[in-house]
């Protein structure tokens, strides 16, 4: 069965290291994403697994087959392009057959898996459209069919759904999800959207740099990031820089800027003394009106109001000078004003103290 | 820095529609009563003559057998060529080696050395006994005739199909055939049920070019063609007899058949199918094997080596020789037959760098025209076909046409100007071809955001439009320029005067020495040759916009 594992796998075009020792497990019937900015290696990743390009280094398996001198054709695989690449000269249904034909199945045994795939897709009725005549949405899901009809165990999704606009991106993912699930298959599927990595995946990789930052869940990954740029990229973090001015085994006294201090809970090895950088979700923030005396609080002054519709977005003007962002939702709590004197405070168990990165904060946390 | 006050007067007078318009129809204007009519007035004005030809049937039948041999050999010619330039477009883009930027510069040779001298080449290559090939079975291999015409037409129709396929592989969305290959199709049938369908237009294209190219050979066909006469040859007889039945005859149907073909090419090339649904999986993977790619890459090279690269240079040979004997010194005095030479040589130039100035001039407005619709739709596809016409018009009967007319209705104008009238037809499409194509690749968009930034249409194009197409407007000049400079046919045909391809034919008809013959054919070899490398110079690293 199609479980994929990569060796340390290294791919470079010209000076640019793109897949930089990738070790990865990818398990049989997994909903597999390799998340993380554009240019970081993720697409490099995907078409090194499909056999488009070759590595410079590294073993690639699929189920238990070393497959790095393998071409595409052989490795069973279903590759969905982010611009879908549906071969313009032929109709909705001599894309979708192409697969059991070109494997050279019979016209009977092509056709029925034409039928079964169109009817999953919901495109029976246009199965004699070219791909100019049909929409985003459509194009992508005969895309999809296309794959699928190839009988592939190992779905290979290169940013599906990049092209399309919102709603049906939105839509199109629990489809995806659910196709693959219903018929047992692996999928890796690259995207530089976060929310749909966490909506889609049973886990993920974040990638940086051509390289892995960390795999895991979407919930360990948003709970429990092990960077500052993993706590940054997914979901949405402030940054507070300071100094650890007391430390136990599980908890520190950070001291921010302004002589600020605050308990924050530990989960990576940091020194007293030591410059770090601490990360708090914006809707673990407790925020109240005035000034309240309690564990953990900051005061602060509401500089911006944005409202988001589901969400209610304060910036804060720390009395440390530090801004940090505050999200509520919108309908449930009482809306705060711009220069209202607020007091924020948050638990010790949601914030995540990490050691400053040597390149900078800045640096670290650049997307480009 | 402010503008220039000149630069800023004729950006504004360019937003004015009237002058925008008049601009256009002048450039339409000059396109038919200079490039497209004459020659067609010129068949027109002669019409009556053509009864010589209808009343005599043996005349006549010679006349058809000889526009039939044309053609057959042309749609031979190209159907070889896309079997043989194909892989080797294909071998250059896909290819990983260094060494295939070489292959890629090797493969325009042929291009760019001036037909008569290709076909003197390919005479001494195939059938001179004493060097070529044919000194080793001490028999002319090929000897001159519809063979080493095949033979010569392949040469230098191959670079057409390798260029435009070449950049239409390049061009091409590889992602298509990444699709096919990853969905289990093997190379050869991703290639055959997708690349190539897709390339469809491209392909077609090509061998439309090859086969124009084909048709209109004069000056080589000349060479290499012995006592066989096919239509180009048949007029050439007829010039001088004062019988202008059989030359307007021939001219009239090769005309009007190439363009008949060209219509039909262009209306059923794009409803034309390619058998895409049935697919041998075993036998087409079998195909695709490693040793099935060596093996054809090997066929590839030894077809290009042996029938297109060496023939093509071989006429070099004598040219060293020339080096180390007194030709050098004689030719570089201009003793003897060389005053005439130089004297060629130049007028050659003169009139390749006046006809390219020219046309860069009245063909840029009509490449707009056609690149950004502006007479509209249907107006602008009609001008695009038309444009085409003088390139597969053969030359030779261009030349014949041009001649009639202007020297029945304009006799005052000199003959330096009827040939510059016969090159500007001949090279005006290469330039309006590339320049559209170019033009048509730059998003609209960029000109719209030019003008909403406040650029005036004159200033879009200083500013956008130029700066990203200028290497394309080089290449197409240079293009023009080497096409007149080796322009053969219709120069014989429409004037006296004798330019450089001119006077090598009447070299090779005096039988002037080997040595005189081949250093004046490496001379205008190493022109072209130095010509196409600086071309390559500049274009080179710097198409990334």
């Amino acid at each position: 069965m199609p479980d994929v594992r990569l060796v340390n796998v290294t791919k470079r075009f010209g000076k640019i290291v793109a897949v930089d020792g990738v070790n990865l497990h990818i398990y049989d019937k997994e909903y597999f994403s390799l998340l993380g900015p554009s240019g970081c290696g993720k697409t490099t990743l995907l078409r090194l697994i499909a056999g488009l390009i070759q590595p410079d280094k590294g073993e690639i398996y699929i189920g238990d087959r070393l497959v790095n001198d393998v071409p595409p054709e052989d490795r069973d695989i279903g590759f969905v392009f982010q611009t879908f690449a549906l071969f313009p000269h032929m109709n909705a249904w001599d894309n979708v057959t192409y697969g059991p034909r070109v494997k050279g199945f019979d016209m009977k045994k092509a056709g029925t898996i034409g039928h079964e795939v169109l009817e999953m897709v919901r495109l029976h009725e246009r199965l004699d459209a070219y791909p100019n005549e049909l929409s985003g949405g459509m194009m992508q899901r005969i895309a999809v069919a296309r794959a699928l009809a190839a009988g592939a165990k190992l779905l290979l999704l290169d940013e599906p759904l990049g092209q399309l606009d919102a709603k049906v991106r939105n839509e199109l993912r629990y489809e995806i999800r659910k196709m693959v699930k219903d018929l047992e298959l692996t999928a890796i599927h690259v995207t530089h959207d976060q929310a749909e990595a966490m909506a889609i995946s049973d886990r993920i990789a974040v990638i940086k740099k051509g390289k892995i930052l960390q795999v895991g869940t979407p919930t360990e990954l948003y709970m429990t990031p092990k960077s500052v740029f993993v706590a940054y990229f997914i979901g949405e973090s402030n940054f507070l820089e300071g100094y650890v001015s007391n430390l136990s085994r599980t908890e520190a006294i950070i001291e921010l800027r302004g002589g600020v201090k605050i308990q924050a809970g530990v989960q990576e090895n940091v020194e007293k003394d030591e410059r770090v950088v601490l990360a708090i979700r914006p809707e673990t923030f407790v925020i109240e009106k005035g000034i309240k005396k309690s564990k953990n609080s900051i005061l602060g002054i509401i500089e911006r109001i944005t409202f988001e519709g589901t969400n209610i977005r304060y910036g804060v003007r720390l009395e440390n000078q530090d801004l940090v962002v505050v999200v509520k939702p919108s309908l449930v709590e009482e809306w705060l004003n711009v220069g209202e004197k607020v007091t924020i405070s948050f638990s010790l168990r949601k914030t995540h103290v990490f050691s400053y990165p040597e390149v900078g904060l800045r640096e670290e946390l650049a997307v480009e | 820095m402010p503008k220039p006050k000149i630069t800023e007067t004729l950006d504004k007078l360019s937003s004015k529609t009237a002058i925008k318009n008049t601009i256009y129809i002048i450039s339409i204007i000059i396109f038919l009563a200079l490039i497209l009519l004459p020659p067609i007035l010129g068949i027109i004005i002669k019409w009556g003559a053509m009864q010589d030809v209808l009343s005599e049937p043996e005349l006549m039948s010679g006349a058809l057998n000889a526009i039939g041999t044309s053609f057959a050999i042309a749609f031979l010619v190209s159907s070889i060529d896309i079997v043989a330039g194909v892989p080797m477009a294909w071998m250059i883009t896909r290819g990983k080696s260094k060494w295939l930027n070489v292959l890629d510069t090797f493969s325009d040779i042929p291009f760019i050395v001036p037909t008569a001298t290709l076909g003197y080449s390919l005479l001494l290559f195939w059938s001179d006994q004493s060097r070529g090939l044919s000194s080793l079975f001490e028999t002319p291999l090929v000897s001159p005739g519809w063979l080493l015409i095949i033979l010569l037409h392949f040469t230098f129709s191959y670079p057409v199909i390798v260029r435009v396929m070449v950049g239409a592989l390049l061009d091409y969305k590889l992602e298509y055939e990444q699709a096919s290959r990853t969905l289990g199709a093997a190379p050869l049938t991703a290639a055959r049920t997708v690349t190539f369908p897709i390339l469809k237009h491209s392909l077609i294209a090509s061998f439309t070019l090859a086969f124009a190219r084909s048709l209109s050979e004069t000056g080589a066909t000349m060479m290499v063609a012995g006592a066989f006469v096919n239509g180009p040859i048949f007029i050439k007889n007829y010039i001088g007899t004062g019988k202008e039945g059989p030359l307007v005859f021939v001219s009239f149907i090769l005309i009007a058949l190439s363009s008949l073909v060209f219509v039909t090419i262009r209306l059923l090339g794009p409803k034309l199918k390619m058998p895409v649904r049935k697919i041998w999986p075993k036998a087409e993977r079998k195909l695709s094997s490693s040793i099935v790619k060596s093996s054809r890459n090997g066929i590839t090279l030894l077809i290009f080596f042996v029938i297109v690269l060496v023939p093509s240079l071989f006429v070099a040979i004598p040219a060293f020789e020339a080096i180390f004997t007194g030709v050098l010194p004689e030719a570089l005095g201009r003793v003897g037959v060389w005053g005439d030479y130089w004297q060629s040589i130049s007028l050659s130039y003169f009139v390749g760098i006046v006809v390219t100035l020219l046309n860069v001039v009245i063909g840029l407005p009509m490449a707009i025209i056609i690149a950004r619709r502006k007479m509209g739709n249907g107006p602008s596809a009609v001008l695009d076909m038309l444009v085409n016409i003088p390139i597969i018009v053969p030359s030779v009967a261009l030349g014949a046409s041009l001649a009639i007319f202007w020297k029945e209705n304009f006799a005052f104008i000199p003959e330096i100007w009827l040939l510059i009238f016969a090159h500007l037809s001949i090279t005006y499409p290469y330039f309006v071809r590339s320049m559209s194509a170019a033009i048509e690749r730059i998003s609209m968009e960029l000109e719209e955001a030019g003008r909403t930034l406040g650029a005036k249409p004159l200033g879009v194009f200083r500013t956008i439009i130029f700066p990203l197409t200028k290497y394309s407007m080089l290449s197409g000049a240079i293009m023009m320029f080497t096409r007149s400079v080796s322009e053969t046919g219709a120069t014989l045909v429409v004037s006296n005067i004798v330019t450089a391809p001119v006077l090598l034919v009447n070299w090779v008809k005096n039988e002037v020495p080997t040595a005189t013959l081949g250093l004046g054919c490496g001379f205008l070899i190493l022109f072209s040759f130095i010509i196409l490398l600086v071309l390559r110079l500049v274009v080179r690293g710097r198409r990334t916009y």
